[in-house]
């Protein structure tokens, strides 16, 4: 897997960015700290159950298999500044995590850049398609649009949170 | 007792199946991914049923409903940590009962557990359908979502700092 890393595609174009960031003032007081990289994590997990319910919840509305009589787009409006939220607190974590470890570690590992696109992939997917449907009135959502959304979001979500998982056995 | 106890650990350690998760390569991942997504379930769901209780969020949709729609999924998640959790724990015992902050989880486990359980015979009781349409939420509710929003917190971080072996005893620094 190490052939596909940014570090064999393009090294020099793309180590610059990695080697600044590595230097910046945060990143070497994360990474020469004994416990502040712990600690940054564990706030990333906090947020992580956060994030998970509140894309759960709207996508096991779609599915038709949890508040039934409550309109999806209802589901959704309550769901969103959750989901916004939190989504903050993993970039704004996940970013200081990155940072003390940027060229030395995240450069080189496939699973973290792996994560990287399904993250993205989640986010457009997230703020485009998904909340075009999930704010529609409940008889304008095909039953077949519903079920694909919430697969589709589960699928990507859950592809970032395994890479996530697999950074650290890669 | 404590060595009797360790030395059940230690057999524990040395049965196949623990022995087979810790030679295979992807068993182990796997187990904690799926403990990890879990956790999106279990808790993610749980905060909501908390955070309704303290009239934070879904406040358009009944208490009555939240407890018939969302809390049998909260029991899904719970039957997925308890599973893959144990299995995590099954792979290294002897590990996990040194680790300072397992003993913590586990002490954090009991009393949500006891929180749980504490509202669920004595707070909540036939009186949810009457909280439906209230716009605040009787004292006893709102506690127990604040007790058990900061129990689970310490448990997902004690969970993730089991991990580090700061305080180990006999095991090398990394």
């Amino acid at each position: 897997m190490n052939a596909f890393t940014l570090s064999n595609i393009f090294p020099h174009a793309w180590l610059p960015f990695f080697d600044w960031i590595e230097h910046t003032r945060h990143g070497t007081v994360i990474r020469d700290s004994i416990w502040q990289f712990a600690a940054i994590e564990a706030v990333h997990l906090l947020a992580l159950a956060v994030i998970g319910g509140s894309v759960l919840i709207v996508d096991l509305r779609l599915m038709g298999w949890t508040l039934r009589r409550q309109p999806v787009n209802q589901v959704a409006r309550d769901a969103e500044p959750w989901l916004v939220g939190s989504l903050f607190m993993m970039l704004l974590s996940g970013y200081l995590l990155f940072s003390s470890l940027a060229a030395s570690k995240y450069f080189v590992n496939f699973a973290f850049q792996l994560k990287m696109l399904f993250l993205l992939l989640a986010i457009i997917f997230t703020f485009t398609i998904r909340r075009a449907v999930i704010y529609k009135e409940d008889s304008q959502i095909s039953p077949i649009t519903a079920r694909l959304v919430a697969i589709v979001s589960v699928l990507l979500w859950s592809g970032v949170g395994i890479m996530g998982r697999g950074i650290g056995f890669y | 007792m404590a060595e009797s106890f360790l030395n059940l650990l230690r057999w524990i350690q040395a049965t196949p199946g623990s022995t087979g998760i810790r030679e295979s390569t992807w068993t182990y991942p796997v187990i904690e991914s799926v403990h990890v997504l879990g956790l999106c379930l279990f808790l993610g769901f749980a905060l909501i049923w908390d955070m309704r209780l303290l009239n934070k969020a879904f406040r358009r949709v009944p208490v009555s409903d939240i407890q018939a729609r969302v809390m049998p999924w909260v029991n899904v998640g719970f039957i997925i940590m308890v599973i893959s959790g144990s299995l995590l724990f099954y792979e290294e015992p002897v590990r996990f009962y040194g680790n300072i902050f397992f003993r913590l989880k586990v002490v954090a486990l009991l009393l949500a557990g006891l929180n749980a359980l504490i509202f669920h015979f004595f707070t909540s009781g036939k009186r949810l359908v009457e909280w439906d349409s209230s716009p605040i939420s009787p004292r006893s509710a709102k506690v127990a979502g604040y007790v058990s929003i900061f129990l689970w917190m310490c448990i997902v971080v004690f969970g993730r700092f089991i991990a580090y072996n700061w305080f180990d005893p006999l095991v090398p620094q990394q």
